[in-house]
């Protein structure tokens, strides 16, 4: 399998990287050469398997619906590139 | 001071021989000493450390101490620390200052545990070598032209060198009995589920969890001791009763059947590690263990199934650094899709930008059942394969990693190569297993490890295992020349 130049875009995209122009063939190949190693799967019928998302067979657990965090938006927002008055600032969205 | 066990670290402490600080402060001097060669810490907390070392005297004092009280540790920089950078071996988290701390580190702390300061590691633990963190490769303390392993790298080295009586690790695909294995040390990692993962910053969330890197089984057992447990904070912790890790230590092995997987002992295995591998199941046969040729069939799809399954994962854990909350924002984006796209691209290493790039790609419209639904099925078959296998025997053995430590660049180029260095270890965190790295020997003058598979939240038995053989043999207590 070999992604091509404009595939790799789309998939940048999808993942919202920027990636620089020269380096586009260099994830072309890489992500590749992943594909193919990953389509060894494709050997085995699987048909009747059933999917395995995780180690426990365990079901949600399940908490009461009460309040029990306390508020600590200015100590979360320390870390915060941009903020004002308790709120997040980003590029506007809105014109 | 550094050669010593927890166990004579902790008896020194009750008898009064050392204190907590005196102890702290000769670790301090090591990593001031050792470490800019070896490059193991990212954060040195020597303040909060002789801090905590002063009030663990005082526990002391006061009666109220348990066994791990007083004795230093180093955490990997994974796990968040309230007040003290979490960086995860990316320059995305540079600037961050974790809230809140880790369960693990919450247990550690409570216990007394001074901590040293934070390790380095792969960028979001994705990678074999510690060669993909923004502060740099971690160098092996067996030779500094060669790599620790990774993503537990900076634990590995760090523990390895006696900086740190004993180091947390996480482990994904291998983390932490990879680096293990490549630096002469005992490594765990327990079931998925046994420890909580709160805290500890996501890569692939079913199939990460923490551990530890140690001297020997019976300091693992002391730590596991202090870190396993249900927590409802963590969706995915079992609620099962934790046993005393330490009390089935030394039941002896006689009638034990060990099976060795014959995929585990073909090609791409190195001869020399072969050997060693060959000379600690002999050990074993001399203690009393009788060895039963098994077959995983499925082995060589556990790591076209993980890359599929883990980079999935990630592509989603890592939606979560957008520049928004936390975390990198370039510099004067011009609208709200260049920020996302630009702090992301400027922030992210290679390696990590290629595993969200694969995993975006493998969830994307079009492709879900051919990649994660396939790969889903796949972890099916190669779980089975372990249940049949524990249905003849107790242990499962066999290498490690197919080599020793590789060269620092020998594979930095080749994402596949370096996948490859986790066959024989990326099978246990698909089915959710326990599994150890022990040492075995020397080859070329380099660690080899021996790898210990366990049945589910049979950690005690894995331990009991590698403790008998460490009882035998004294490969675990081999340290690199320079650093003795």
């Amino acid at each position: 399998m070999s992604l091509s130049a404009d595939e790799v875009k789309k998939i940048a995209y999808l993942a919202r990287i920027s990636i620089k122009e020269e380096n586009i063939h260099a994830y072309a190949e890489n992500l590749s050469g992943i594909l193919d190693l990953v389509a060894q799967m494709d050997a085995v019928n699987t048909d009747n398997v059933k999917p395995m998302a995780h180690p426990q067979e365990m079901i949600q657990r399940l908490r009461e619906d009460k309040v029990t965090e306390v508020n600590q938006r200015e100590q979360f927002q320390r870390n915060a590139p941009a903020t004002e008055v308790g709120l997040y600032l980003v590029p506007k969205v809105i014109e | 001071m550094h050669k010593k066990s927890l166990a004579e670290l902790s008896a020194l402490l009750s008898s009064g021989e050392t204190s907590s600080v005196e102890l702290t402060r000769y670790f301090l001097d090591r990593i001031a000493m050792y470490d800019g060669d070896i490059n193991s810490f990212v954060t040195v907390t020597e303040e909060q450390a002789l801090q905590s070392a002063a009030q663990a005297d005082k526990m002391i004092a006061d009666g109220k101490a348990q066994v791990l009280t007083g004795i230093p540790l180093a955490q990997k920089d994974i796990f968040c620390t309230q007040d003290v950078r979490t960086a995860c071996g990316s320059k995305m988290l540079d600037n961050f200052i974790a809230p809140y701390n880790a369960t693990v580190v919450e247990k550690l702390n409570a216990t007394g545990m001074p901590m040293l300061g934070k390790l380095n590691m792969d960028e979001f633990a994705m990678g074999s070598s510690n060669e993909t963190s923004f502060y740099g490769a971690v160098k092996n303390p067996w030779d500094l032209e060669r790599v620790p392993g990774g993503s537990s790298g900076g634990s590995a080295a760090a523990v390895a060198a006696g900086l740190a009586p004993i180091a947390t690790g996480t482990d994904t695909g291998g983390s932490i009995r990879q680096p293990a294995s490549l630096t002469g040390l005992s490594g765990l990692k327990p079931t998925y589920g046994r420890v909580s993962r709160w805290g500890m910053i996501a890569f692939a969330s079913s199939l990460d969890q923490a551990g530890m890197l140690a001297h020997s089984a019976e300091d693992c057992a002391l730590l596991l001791q202090g870190i396993a447990g249900f927590d409802e904070k963590d969706s995915t912790s079992v609620d099962r009763a934790v046993p005393d890790y330490s009390a089935d230590l030394n039941k002896p092995l006689k009638g034990l059947k060990v099976g060795l997987p014959k995929e585990y002992f073909g090609e791409g295995l190195d001869s020399k590690v072969g050997a060693i591998i060959d000379e600690a199941i002999a050990e074993y046969q001399r203690l009393g263990a009788e060895m039963i040729e098994i077959s995983l069939p499925n082995t060589h799809l556990a790591v076209p199934a993980y890359y599929v399954i883990a980079p999935a994962e990630c592509s989603s854990n890592l939606s979560r650094y957008d520049g928004v909350r936390y975390g990198y924002r370039c510099e004067d984006p011009k609208d709200l899709s260049d920020m996302y796209e630009r702090s992301r691209g400027e922030a992210f290493g290679y390696e990590v930008k290629r595993r969200i790039m694969m995993g975006a790609y493998a969830l994307s419209s079009g492709y879900y059942d051919a990649y994660y639904l396939k790969a889903q099925k796949i972890r099916r078959l190669i779980s089975a394969d372990f249940e049949d296998a524990f249905s003849q025997v107790d242990v499962i053995m066999g290498p490690t990693a197919p080599t020793t430590a590789f060269k620092l660049g020998e594979k930095a180029d080749d994402p596949i190569t370096m996948y490859l260095s986790d066959i024989y270890t990326i099978a246990v965190n698909l089915a959710g297993l326990p599994a150890m790295s022990i040492p075995a020997g020397l080859a070329d003058g380099l660690p080899v490890g021996l790898q210990l598979i366990g049945n589910y939240f049979d950690e005690a038995g894995l331990l009991n295992v590698a403790h008998q053989f460490q009882q035998s043999t004294d490969w675990h207590r081999q340290s690199p020349a320079a650093y003795n």
